[in-house]
């Protein structure tokens, strides 16, 4: 046990600090997370959700995963199935796992596997597909369909095999220390990490056994797809919260999720159990002939970087994304992270911003500094039509909703036996 | 019927908003429109107002309450005023950016962090929250100003009573002006830096003794406001006997002047006290109370702020003369006047400072002669018999120089340079080479003190004769009381206090500000360290959650 709040806190950021997620295989959520392969089951993003409460892009997403598993040939079909109960589901933070946006991980999809080498403990993610329409932004047409199964029959084996043709995967951690550097903040922005990752893999890509149409298609999907380490860097954070989160006492915030009805969030104090409140709505820019009035609220397990002090809180690195936080450009990123400094309790030495005078990224929320100051996390998001079907329409921001804090502080206090006087 | 809403989660200080409502109020559809953080007081004064929307009932004290009293005619204007309250802000927001970014943070953690060398913490909130945040300070080693008004009496005391305990002082609450190291504090001048620092329970009073003394050509060191409940008999000048203590131990104060309104009598024994205790000259202005005493020791009692500036300039110009000067073994004034009233005046200052009597039978014009000093006017009808006044001829005090001058005994030797139409031609260079003889038959130094009558128009021009003076070692100075005053220091020239360590704040102040940003930014364009701390009631005014935190840290 631990005499002060402060010393569980230190020593939770130290597991943290000390995690080394190395990314060692891509497989099939099945083989990993078995609750998968026993039956019509998915996973979701966001503390537990039924279907009946799922808003539209977690619904079409579940329509995709049902038409990728041959449980259903039409979307109609599909439809009719989840809204008969016949599929279960299971938050992906409950199986050592995250997903963006709707988070929906089916058996036969491809996760990413991270190890962190410190303690031994794994996070899974599935795979980035890429933009426009896609399945984690609700759409399930054709053209989702068969990227999904491209994903699958090429890409992950191509991929899985590169990875065994490395020492012990790839030291994730290393690529982000330098991709902060380039101006990527992991959640918003991942374009020099995608990047620093491929110039990592291309040896281990190209000695891999598979014809040169194969190689050329997953370079050439690779080669475009900017936001693809951003399914890494979540897979990364998870492992190292998780890490954390063994320590089981003190009031740093472990995970940060959403459903698109609630926001959730778990405290290394509190364990497994979930607090949570309504989420809000993301604001930012729109592609065109998109407007506010058709964003779907805020959901995802995406913000798990913010629980690590990366995404919003180190908008300070990423200049390219200021843009989507409002006309103050450099001055509100800079605004913003000092701003986000005041809500976690230290910065971490792995990541190091040129822009904020070399001075880390955020590290350890803590739930005490948000109730005190009422400055709620600030989260970089993309932006999901809310029907069903359409998929991402803009990227922006979004606010954590303080009442989860707030619910988690009194737990907490409860917890410690503490009484308001 | 009024029109009300909120905005959640944005909290602003006091003073932005009264502008922004009065901004508001001047729209074409509304009478008035009001502004406020929705804290339990404000809530009140809207209820009291006739502005109050029972939409306020779920108003924190970090949401912005906007209540709309509109024209008879208009209809919904909420959405209308919402935009400009929007742009108002904004607007705030900016006005602050540009220039040198100013550190702003939300917690005192925070502030350490940025300030780890923070002195002082400059506190502008509302009353009920001040003393808490005072209190934090003090925890934190910090020297406390609180601006803050409406803070409980018991408060000011127990905050008092902590910072003596560890050495700190607190300035307030109510306290408007001080100045330190250069630094303005709230309300303040520019002011050019000299030997006089001023402690004051009156926040005009402070910055128009300050005026007076750089009028009477000096400057400031420090100006330390104490709130004006210091001299009550609750509080006992806790404060002002704490600054004074620092003033004593500050070697750049040379003088310190004193001024408030009339303390509780056992409370002024114990501040006269304080300062008859000091190791340097102090001017008292209890405002409103007239002294028959105009001196108790080092205390000089003035009776209005303009005399204070002028007596406090004058000691710190005596001050700045003596330490170039040396030692005399000679511990009498000597005085040897050509203007009759000139010698009058002195020998009755001289009389004063040094509790002598002056001899009014004026017997060869003898204007004072006790213990050993003697001051004569030297145009007495005994020394014009057959000779012309001295003012004329410079013979006579020639002589009188050269007789009297040569006495070890005499120390200091106090003259007067009465120049203009019928006065001799330079009565400076007779009056240097009379005094270079009695100083060549001397074993020990001689201090001269001169005053020059006439002006810089007048045929032997008052600049010559002052420099001539000057260039032989004269002091001259402006008045009679100057002179007398110098002549008493320069007898009685002390060894200087032991230099005690100076109190860290008076090296330069590092600020915390919280509450008011303007003052942070006057303190910032005046290059004073400073990190203003945006504060807002702990978790949003939630008393429940409040509670629960200060456990939890």
């Amino acid at each position: 046990m631990y005499s002060s709040i402060s010393e569980a806190n230190a020593a939770v950021l130290e597991k943290v600090k000390s995690a080394r997620p190395f990314w060692v295989d891509v497989t099939s959520a099945g083989e990993v997370i078995p609750w998968l392969a026993e039956g019509k089951h998915l996973l979701h993003a966001g503390p537990q959700i039924k279907w009946e409460e799922m808003t539209g892009p977690m619904q079409g997403a579940c329509v995709s995963a049902c038409l990728y598993e041959g449980w259903a040939t039409s979307d109609t079909d599909a439809m009719a199935m989840l809204a008969g109960g016949e599929v279960q589901f299971s938050p992906c933070h409950h199986h050592n796992a995250v997903g963006p946006m709707g988070g929906i991980t089916s058996a036969n999809m491809p996760v990413i596997v991270v190890e962190n080498k410190a303690d031994g403990n794994f996070a899974y993610c599935n795979l980035n597909e890429g933009i426009g329409k896609v399945m984690r932004f609700g759409a399930y047409g054709d053209e989702v369909q068969q990227r999904l199964h491209w994903m699958r029959e090429e890409l992950m084996p191509v991929l899985k095999d590169a990875l065994a043709n490395t020492e012990g995967g790839v030291d994730l951690g290393a690529i982000m220390a330098q991709g902060i550097t380039m101006g990527d903040e992991f959640h918003q922005r991942n374009i020099a990490t995608s990047s620093l990752l491929l110039r990592t893999l291309a040896p281990s890509i190209a000695a891999v056994d598979a014809s040169k149409d194969v190689l050329k298609r997953v370079f050439d999907f690779l080669s475009i797809t900017d936001q693809f380490f951003l399914n890494l860097a979540m897979a990364f954070c998870k492992c190292a919260m998780d890490a954390g989160a063994t320590i089981k006492a003190g009031t740093i915030v472990t995970a940060m999720t959403r459903n698109g009805k609630d926001f959730g969030i778990r405290v290394s104090g509190m364990g497994d159990q979930w607090f949570t409140a309504p989420v809000n709505t993301p604001e930012g820019l729109y592609f065109t002939g998109y407007s506010q009035e058709q964003a779907n609220t805020d959901v995802g397990d995406s913000a798990i970087t913010e629980t690590y002090g990366v995404g919003g809180a180190a908008m300070v690195a990423a200049p390219g994304v200021t843009r989507f936080v409002g006309v103050g450009g450099v001055d509100a990123a800079l605004d913003f992270s000092e701003e986000m400094a005041e809500i976690f309790v230290e910065q971490n030495s792995l990541l190091q911003i040129p822009s904020w005078n070399f001075q880390g990224a955020c590290l350890g929320l803590d739930v005490r500094h948000v109730v005190e100051t009422g400055i709620t996390p600030i989260i970089n998001t993309g932006i999901a039509h809310k029907e069903a079907g359409i998929g991402q329409i803009g990227a922006g921001t979004v606010r954590a909703p303080l009442a989860c804090f707030e619910k988690a502080l009194e737990a907490l206090a409860q917890d410690m036996g503490l009484q308001a006087e | 019927m009024i029109q009300a809403f909120l905005k959640k989660g944005c909290f602003q200080d006091s003073v932005s908003l009264m502008l922004i409502s009065r901004q508001l109020s001047n729209g074409d559809n509304v009478e008035e429109v009001s502004v406020m953080m929705g804290t339990p007081a404000n809530k009140s004064l809207l209820e009291s107002t006739g502005l109050w929307h029972p939409l306020f009932d779920e108003a924190t004290p970090n949401d912005i309450c906007v209540a709309i009293h509109p024209n008879a005619e208009s209809g919904d204007v909420s959405d209308e005023i919402a935009a400009q309250l929007d742009s108002a802000l904004a607007s705030i927001a900016q006005a602050s950016a540009g220039g040198q970014r100013l550190d702003v943070v939300r917690r005192w953690q925070t502030a350490l962090a940025k300030q780890p060398e923070a002195n002082l913490a400059l506190i502008s909130v509302a009353g009920d929250y001040a003393a808490d945040l005072a209190d934090e300070a003090l925890d934190n080693d910090l020297n406390v100003m609180m601006f803050s008004d409406n803070v409980p009496l018991e408060s000011e005391v127990a905050l008092k009573r902590k910072a003596a305990a560890k050495g700190l002082l607190v300035m307030g609450p109510d306290c408007g002006t001080a100045m330190v190291a250069g630094a303005p504090l709230a309300f303040a001048n520019v002011l050019p830096k000299g030997p006089i620092s001023i402690v004051g329970a009156s926040g005009t009073g402070i910055q128009e003794l300050a005026s007076q003394v750089c009028l009477a050509g000096q400057g400031i060191t420090h100006a330390l406001g104490l709130g004006g409940r210091d001299l009550s008999a609750d509080v006992g000048g806790a404060s002002a006997l704490s600054a004074l203590a620092m003033m004593d131990n500050d070697q750049e104060t040379e003088v310190v002047a004193f001024v408030s309104k009339p303390p509780a009598p056992e409370v002024e024994q114990a501040v006269i006290q304080a300062m008859k205790a000091m190791s340097k000259p102090v001017v008292a202005l209890f405002l409103g109370t007239r002294r028959e005493k105009a001196r108790d020791g080092n205390v000089f009692f003035a009776n209005s702020l303009a005399e204070a500036g002028r007596l406090a300039a004058m000691l710190a110009n005596v001050r700045q003369y003596v330490p170039g000067c040396n030692k005399t073994a000679g511990k009498k004034i000597l005085g040897l006047y050509t203007g009759g009233t000139l010698a009058a005046e002195a020998a009755m200052l001289t009389a004063e400072q040094l509790g002598l009597a002056v001899d009014d039978a004026h017997d060869q014009g003898v204007m004072l002669n006790d213990g050993g000093h003697l001051i004569i006017d030297l145009g007495d009808d005994h020394y014009t018999v057959g000779r012309p006044h001295p003012m004329i001829d410079p013979t006579t005090r020639t002589l009188e120089i050269e007789k009297r001058a040569v006495d070890e005994q005499v120390g200091v030797l106090l003259l007067d340079v009465v120049i203009g139409y019928g006065a001799t031609a330079d009565p400076a260079a007779a009056l240097v080479e009379a005094v270079e003889s009695a100083k060549s038959k001397r074993q020990s130094p001689l201090h001269v003190i001169a005053t020059v009558t006439g002006t810089e128009a007048d045929p032997q021009q008052r600049s010559q004769q002052i420099e001539t003076l000057v260039e032989a070692g004269v002091a001259v100075v402006n008045t009679l009381e100057e002179a007398v005053l110098l002549s008493e220091a320069l007898i009685e020239q002390q060894g200087t206090k032991a230099v005690e360590e100076r109190p860290a704040l008076l090296d330069g102040i590092r600020v915390v500000n919280v509450g008011l940003r303007s003052f942070a930014d006057d303190l910032q364009s005046a290059a004073t360290p400073v990190v203003h701390y945006q504060w807002a009631p702990i978790a949003g005014g939630n008393a429940k959650l409040a509670s629960l935190l200060k456990q939890m840290q």
